[in-house]
């Protein structure tokens, strides 16, 4: 029956492609509807996959497969002494996409950067208030604040500006609300009175250019003939969207898709033994946590915090609630980001030593909540059982613990507040591949009362993380994290639960599909095997 | 000595009597009251009978099948879910909630029903109007969607889910009892207790409802079991119970996941909905041949 | 039968502006912030919060958005989704085709085979074709469509790989949409097999769909044949030694077929609620699953003109069915 439904499939694409006989389809099953098609409005995955990811360029890039920061529209960039101006030299004859709605008269040029910039941060801007105008990623990355302007120096020069050094910047550049889009489109649709189609009929300088979206159902691209590292393998790629994670095994497997994301974590074993499938993973670039009070009287004492954490059992989390597709976590950063310190020891599972360090702490009788998230995360496959496993270990030392949960929204606000009662389940995943993205976001004294859930400010740390945030050297950077992944863990403000593993299958005639760290998903550089 | 006999077994039989006869000649009725009861036995002597707690958890035993499978053991007979509970114990345990969902909701809305209906009944007028045109636009709502809104504005739990249910079914009970209570207020014996001066509640209590009582019993079964079924949907859809209560809609949500891959976690749940579901809908047939006069007589 | 219709019409205007402070006030009572959720794990300052507010209009009083909201509808203007920033109508049309054409369908399957069954059941009443076929219909009506939707997968698209699990059509298959409905798209379109795709597709979500609705109504049909057959005139017809054949397909029928139309239009509504359920699990781009992420999502604007969309949909196919019903019953529109 499978090899029938391949040849069906395969002869049906003959049909319909009959024109060029040579044409490849890549069919993604992807998990979602895109909010819509400009990147820099929104804030999930699946939009930016949708996107960034395959219709836009930015000035530098992530390479495919790593964090590492490669040069995308910029082919060079320098910065100044004082850490405060960024000077990019562009690339040259980069194509724009030439749609139904728009042909492109020029190449891509300093014009083009300095508008995709201005519209988010200059409130003036003509296009500022365009499709809802909310730039939640450039707000997020402090950008208004950082940013003092963006000047075109000449046509294929352009200088950032800062406010004060930000070591980060140049990676800050890589991530998807940075994609640059045509400042001459954006022009044409203003005089023709629809400036909104510039974020729902995108043009971009990216591999592939949008043909079609329905809602729901599907979107259609083809590669971009002109593109400036070269037209992609696959002449069209399609995204059919695919909700239900059983469903969209159910359709790799039928082979009416190549590549699905997420797979439930209960099917990765029979997808492994199949043979029409390759299983790859990769460790995300992530972390899932427990985070405890640290204003609150008993949890205000590390040791009452490092009691807790040697009474859970990660094994049986990673067994039960991420069935093996997870690493146990020890510190606040996953492995794949530099300066992970790999010296930290982990405090070990023994509940009876945990148990006598909580009496000895001149703690009895302890009862808290447990906060479990309503929602499914990269991080937490199930934040519900997750919990359910922590109350039954915590029960094993006389901790009672009571789990509770808000709606999403309400949970995320709530969380926050510094009078919380009780540990809070959640996580994060990185944007940049930068340590900064996490320790200084998560654990910062900026962050208490909002990002920085166990209400943690401890100068020791803080220092470390504040010089590393303005030192440009990453060697000295990487000295400095290392050190405070050391503090952190001696103070044990979370209990760090677990790094979860990407997993991807793809069909077999796929060549060289790479996992994206960041958790997005790209497709420039895949090819089918005929 | 005789003429007694003769008269005993020449009297029409009681009411209740007569109703037994009608129904125990339903075999599929039967048949749903045999099943409903184990179910309540099982339900009351759960403690009894589940081999396992409900929510302890065999942190050796994940997601392990059923003892006739290969690989199951006869320690979990239904086999065991993803984080090593065992299912049969929890669908024992399942079946309380079922009853209690069923129970709730039926109390709940049969009480607000008929009260709203046989106060449009009675008073009619604008009071009528009102009642009538809010239930009107109650239904307007596909029930699931408007349930499923109650339910993200109480916020998510079994108590929230009975309650958005109850009040979803309450046009129907309160259409029914409205016309039922007009159709009787018209009658002779009504005019007659009212000109012998009897009150308002007492004439609505105690002469009127009565005499609408059967369609309403047989609403009332249609209504425990359709509970069990809005329930589990909810559950499904992440907006009922809260794991790790054994509901059993709320187990097949949790079991989603694992179709492919552990076909028991999802089967079974669905199957004990389902089977007690249908005896209920067989109990609610009989009820209602039994009860209703004019399929009674041919 | 003017007054009639007339009658009834001044019952839904009522009825509709009740719909429109009811949704509204619900969605208004639904805790939770769609600004957070937007956010996510990063979140927003405090600034940026209120600022985001003011720009959705959450922070105008209650009887300002009202207005505004009822304002707009009037004028045909739903608002703007929260999530996506296109326009409510919009998005509801673009999708609505979908669960129309998935509805329409169950709808007719439920009719085409609940009717038939119901009158053989009826005449042959005891026979084993009655007690089978019932029994089938009591346990359709019992069923968890979700789960049964699951069941109909693992079996038909996993084991035996005979129907594809989810979507519309086959993505091979790409034309624009012009009517919405794939079947007639796909005609049009003129690709060779699209019309074939889109059927297969079809199969599961409808016969998941149309379980209860033809349950109810083989049921519904079987009774109210019943009924008729043993009022006094079928009676006579039969006495006066017409075939079986005229008395039913003639006399017994065209009574019995009154009260299963106001059946049929009562599973409307049930056809709706079914959707929710079948189009999450058949990843079917409708109604029904966009309003449930909608609600996830808090997205009010969606979730407000969403609703009441489809409570006028409701609305207007009762009213047609309130209609049909007193052109064909003539005792019911000289009654009122």
């Amino acid at each position: 029956m499978k090899n029938q439904s391949i040849t069906l499939l395969a002869a049906a694409t003959a049909m319909t492609f009959a024109v060029n006989a040579q044409a490849k389809t890549l069919v993604y099953c992807s998990e979602g509807s895109p909010e819509g098609f400009n990147p820099s409005l929104y804030t999930a995955g699946t939009t930016f996959d949708a996107s960034s990811k395959a219709v836009y360029n930015r000035l530098v890039e992530f390479e495919r497969g790593s964090t590492t920061i490669v040069p995308g529209l910029a082919e060079s960039w320098s910065v100044s002494d004082d850490g405060l101006e960024y000077t990019f030299n562009l690339r040259q004859g980069v194509k724009f996409h030439t749609t139904a709605g728009f042909t492109p008269s020029r190449d891509f040029n300093a014009d083009d950067v300095v508008f995709s910039f201005k519209r988010q941060g200059d409130e003036n801007h003509p296009y500022h208030q365009v499709s809802g105008g909310s730039y939640e990623y450039f707000n997020g990355m402090s950008m208004p604040d950082l940013l003092k302007d963006v000047v075109k120096v000449d046509d294929y020069t352009v200088k950032f500006m800062l406010n004060r050094p930000e070591a980060p910047m140049i990676a800050n550049l890589g991530m998807d609300f940075a994609s640059i889009m045509s400042a001459e489109y954006a022009d044409k649709m203003m005089e023709a009175g629809t400036p909104e189609k510039v974020d729902l009929e995108p043009v971009g300088t990216g591999p592939f250019q949008l043909v079609a979206y329905q809602k729901d159902a599907v979107i259609r691209y083809k590669a971009h003939p002109d593109y400036w590292a070269g037209k992609a393998a696959i002449d069209d790629l399609v995204f059919a969207i695919t909700i239900d994670a059983s469903v969209r095994y159910q359709k790799l497997k039928a082979g009416e898709c190549h590549i699905m994301p997420y797979p439930n974590p209960a099917d990765i074993e029979t997808m492994k033994a199949d043979a029409d499938i390759k299983m790859l993973e990769q460790e995300g670039l992530n972390v899932g946590y427990l985070a405890y009070n640290t204003k609150m009287a008993p949890f205000d004492n590390p040791a009452v915090r490092k009691a807790l954490n040697m009474a859970i059992n990660k094994q049986a989390i990673i067994d039960g609630v991420f069935q093996g597709a997870g690493k146990a976590a020890k510190n606040p950063i996953p492995p794949t980001i530099w300066s992970y310190n790999d010296a930290t020891v982990d405090d070990p599972y023994d509940p009876e030593a945990a148990k006598a360090m909580l009496s000895e702490a001149g703690v009895s009788g302890l009862s808290t909540k447990i906060w479990a998230m309503p929602v499914q995360r990269p991080y937490n496959p199930n934040a519900r059982r997750m919990a359910e496993l922590i109350q039954a270990d915590w029960a094993a030392i006389g901790v009672e613990a009571e789990i509770v949960s808000y709606e999403w929204g309400e949970y995320l606000d709530r969380s926050k507040a510094e009078d919380r009662d009780g540990a809070v389940l959640l996580g994060w995943t990185g944007d940049n591949g930068d340590p900064d993205n996490f320790l200084a976001v998560l654990l910062g004294c900026d962050g208490v009362g909002g990002s920085n859930r166990a209400q943690w400010c401890h100068q020791p740390f803080e220092d470390l993380i504040q010089k590393a945030k303005v030192t440009s050297d990453v060697a000295e950077r990487t000295a400095l994290y290392e050190e405070a992944q050391l503090i952190f863990k001696e103070q044990a403000p979370w209990a760090t639960i677990a790094h979860s593993v990407v997993y991807m299958p793809v069909r077999n005639e796929v060549q060289d599909y790479r996992i994206d760290p960041f958790g997005g998903h790209i497709f420039y550089g895949v090819d089918l095997a005929e | 000595m005789s003429t007694t006999v003769n008269t005993t077994a020449q009297a029409p039989p009681g009411p209740l009597r007569e109703f037994w006869l009608y129904f125990r000649e339903n075999r599929g009725a039967v048949a749903g009251l045999i099943v409903f009861v184990l179910v309540c036995l099982m339900a009351l002597f759960a403690d009894m009978i589940a081999p396992h707690s409900p929510t302890q958890q065999y942190r050796e035993a994940f997601l392990q099948p059923p003892f006739w499978a290969e690989g199951g053991s006869s320690r979990f007979l239904l086999g065991t879910d993803a984080v090593g509970r065992d299912i049969l114990s929890r669908l024992i345990y399942g079946s309380r909630y079922s009853l209690i969902i069923g129970t709730i909701v039926v109390s709940l809305s049969l009480t607000v029903g008929i009260a709203l209906g046989l106060i449009a009944g009675y008073v009619r007028g604008s009071t009528e109007t009102l009642i009538m045109r809010a239930m009107d636009m109650m239904l307007a709502f596909p029930s699931l969607l408007l349930a499923v809104v109650i339910v993200a504005i109480l916020g998510p739990g079994l108590f929230n889910a009975m309650l958005a249910i109850s009040i979803v079914y309450l046009p129907h009970l309160v259409r029914l009892t409205r016309a039922a209570a007009i159709t009787e207020l018209g009658k002779d014996y009504v005019t007659a207790s009212r000109v012998s001066g009897a009150g308002t509640l007492r004439l609505m209590i105690i002469t009127v409802l009565p005499n609408c009582m059967a369609p309403l019993i047989v609403q009332s079964t249609l209504s425990f079991s359709s509970a069990i079924l809005d329930a589990a949907a909810l559950g499904f859809l992440g907006m009922g119970a809260q794991p790790p209560t054994p509901e059993w809609g709320t187990m097949l949500a949790e079991a989603r996941e694992f179709v492919l891959r552990a076909w028991w976690v999802v089967t079974f749940p669905g199957l004990a909905i389902l089977v007690t579901v249908l005896a209920l809908n067989l109990l609610g047939d009989g009820l209602r041949d039994a009860l209703d006069p004019r399929l009674k007589r041919q | 039968m003017l007054r009639f219709v007339l009658h009834r019409l001044g019952l839904v205007i009522p009825t509709f502006v009740g719909i429109t402070l009811l949704t509204f006030a619900m969605i208004r009572l639904v805790p939770g912030d769609p600004i957070e959720l937007l956010a996510g794990e990063r979140g927003v300052s405090p600034e940026r919060h209120a600022e985001l507010r003011a720009q959705y209009g959450f922070d105008q009083p209650l009887l300002v958005q009202y207005w505004d909201y009822i304002s707009g509808v009037l004028t045909g203007d739903l608002g703007k989704s929260i999530v996506t920033k296109q326009p409510v109508l919009d998005e509801f049309f673009t999708l609505f085709p979908a669960t129309l054409e998935l509805s329409t369908c169950a709808i007719i399957l439920a009719v085409l085979i609940g009717v038939p069954v119901g009158i053989i059941a009826a005449v042959r009443r005891g026979s084993i074709f009655d007690h089978v076929s019932m029994g089938t219909a009591l346990t359709g009506f019992s069923m968890p469509i979700f789960w049964w939707a699951l069941l109909l997968i693992i079996l038909f698209s996993g084991i035996l790989g005979w129907t594809p699990v989810s979507g519309r059509i086959s993505l091979l298959y790409f034309f624009e949409p012009v009517t919405g409905f794939m079947l007639i798209d796909s005609l049009l379109s003129g690709q060779e097999g699209a019309f074939t795709s889109a059927l297969r597709h079809l199969i599961l979500p409808t016969v998941v769909l149309s379980t209860v609705p033809l349950a109810v109504i083989a049921r519904q049909t079987r009774s109210a044949m019943l009924e008729v057959l043993g009022e006094d005139y079928v009676r006579t017809a039969r006495a006066k030694g017409l075939p079986p054949r005229r008395v039913i397909g003639v006399h017994a029928l065209r009574n019995a077929l009154i009260p299963v139309i106001t059946v049929i239009g009562l599973q409307v509504g049930v056809l709706f609620s079914g959707t929710v359920l079948t189009e999450s699990i058949f990843s079917w781009p409708g109604i029904g699953k966009w309003l449930l992420d909608s609600i996830a999502r808090r997205d009010y604007p969606s979730v407000q003109g969403g609703i009441l969309l489809i409570a006028t949909t409701v609305i207007v196919i009762n009213l047609l069915v309130d209609l049909v019903y007193g052109l064909v019953n003539p005792r019911i529109r000289h009654h009122r």
